[in-house]
């Protein structure tokens, strides 16, 4: 039977436990650096609390498909893997629908259509493809739950800056003054756009920041020799 | 012979081709599990989304009717409206209304369900009718799954809190036009933005009043629907 292996590369390192969780946080964000699953964050991110929920609910599938694709990928022929792999993702979409819809039907309500859509999100079947059909069940886990909090976190970002230019509130409590005029843009689709673009920028500029610091901080503490080399590559 | 020569039948075959009963197998398998997995958890929940359900439509039943004393709910059988409640299987496919009365046992207003298809998938309402005036009591939807931000302004106080007081049929208004809502008894404001949800709310709600009328004109309350013997079900029953 041929199935996905990974093939081991002679001299590279295998990551710990802790980078696997960490990378889908910051390093891999699926929204700020893979940009997966822009349909949900244009979509139900104009309150921070729906950002969340379909955060959380993307989570689960994302964790628990990861675990299941990763305990039988030695069971699974090349051939069917991607019917295999949407048919667990479907199943816990499915589970989860009915999860939410049990437990918290207002949020379910809430969420409208956007929870079947999970099962289209391109993040999931990346990563069952990318990482939990090559790997351990406890890596694919720990990258199941870091990519889905990584989400969460991605969304509610968006969810945040829309909610308080668009409603002047913050998971519901009013943040702004009373003569704060709401930016309605920001609660319909193209809002999702802007806040998005806007979050990029924010993180863009950031990093840029980070990294002349560090050149300046790496020219400013080299030997003098080194000193005229460094200078000029971070200029 | 040369391999340019080589027949179809001479070519290499992969040694670790995976048997198709072995494909088909594994699908089966994963079908099965997936299956098993979601019909034993929605058997699970079934009681408890059940029970939500009835009581937002008990909630809705008691808005749209403005708080009645109590609700009866009547079954559509034999091409009239009934108090006799159908058995269990029956029940479940047996369209029903739900008829309000007072303290005084007078009927008060029927409350009516309507599906009606809108942007995204099939919106359910609920709308408290007059059959005698024609006049609408009051509107509540109970799901919509329209666009969020946008068409989701249908289940706002904004656009249902016209409806009480409207007669049917209701015809839909640009909202340039708001002063005719003042002097037009059926003329309901649309949302901007939202038109297709707004004219489907308005068509879902015409076309159910044109479906029962004639029931509501032919019905007249039987002994059985005393005030003392009459509840809304909650639509389990």
């Amino acid at each position: 039977m041929r199935c996905h292996a990974m093939p081991d590369v002679p001299g590279r390192r295998k990551p710990t436990a802790s980078e696997d969780f960490i990378r889908g946080l910051w390093k891999e964000n699926p929204t700020f650096v893979q940009m997966l699953g822009m349909c949900p964050t244009m979509a139900i991110t104009n309150s921070v609390k729906n950002a969340l929920a379909m955060g959380l609910a993307t989570l689960v599938v994302q964790f628990g498909s990861n675990v299941f694709v990763s305990m039988f990928r030695k069971r699974i022929p090349n051939e069917v893997r991607i019917s295999t792999y949407i048919l667990i993702i479907a199943t816990f979409v499915q589970i989860v629908d009915i999860g939410t819809e049990a437990i918290v039907p207002e949020t379910h309500r809430a969420l409208g259509a956007f929870i079947p859509l999970i099962v289209a999100n391109c993040l999931l079947l990346g990563r069952q493809e990318a990482f939990a059909a090559v790997n351990t069940v406890w890596r694919s886990a720990l990258d199941g739950l870091g990519m889905g909090l990584g989400f969460t976190f991605g969304l509610t970002t968006v969810g945040t800056v829309r909610e308080i230019l668009g409603s002047g509130s913050w998971l519901g409590f009013r943040v702004m003054p009373a003569s704060f005029e709401p930016w309605a843009i920001m609660n319909m689709p193209p809002g999702g756009f802007f806040a998005f673009g806007l979050v990029l920028l924010s993180f863009a500029w950031w990093k840029d920041r980070q990294k002349r610091r560090a050149a300046l901080d790496a020219a400013i503490t080299a030997p003098p020799l080194a000193r005229p080399i460094l200078e000029e590559a971070s200029v | 012979m040369s391999a340019t020569a080589a027949s179809p039948r001479e070519l290499p075959v992969m040694d670790d081709a995976v048997p198709s009963w072995r494909l088909l197998l594994t699908l089966t398998v994963a079908g099965a599990m997936a299956g098993l997995a979601v019909v034993v958890l929605y058997d699970a929940t079934l009681p408890r989304i059940e029970g939500y359900k009835a009581g937002v439509l008990r909630a809705a039943v008691t808005e749209v009717l403005h708080a009645p004393a109590h609700a009866d709910t009547l079954w559509l059988r034999g091409g009239a409206l009934t108090a006799a409640r159908p058995a269990e299987d029956e029940a479940r496919k047996t369209e029903r209304v739900y008829l309000g009365y007072d303290a005084n046992g007078r009927p008060t207003g029927y409350a009516l369900s309507v599906a009606e298809p809108g942007f995204s998938e099939q919106m359910h309402l609920l709308i408290g009718y007059d059959a005698a005036r024609h006049e609408l009591l009051g509107m509540k939807v109970l799901e919509s799954k329209e666009t969020p931000g946008i068409a989701d302004d249908i289940q706002r106080p904004v656009f249902t809190g016209q409806f009480t007081g409207r007669r049917a049929p209701l015809a839909g208004i640009k909202s340039a036009d708001r002063e005719r809502a003042a002097s037009d008894p059926s003329a309901v404001v649309m949302i901007t933005g939202a038109t297709i949800s707004s004219r489907a709310v308005l068509r879902g709600i015409n076309r159910t009043i044109e479906h029962w009328q004639p029931y509501l004109d032919a019905y007249r309350p039987e002994p059985a629907t005393a005030p003392h013997a009459a509840r809304a079900d909650g639509g389990r029953n």
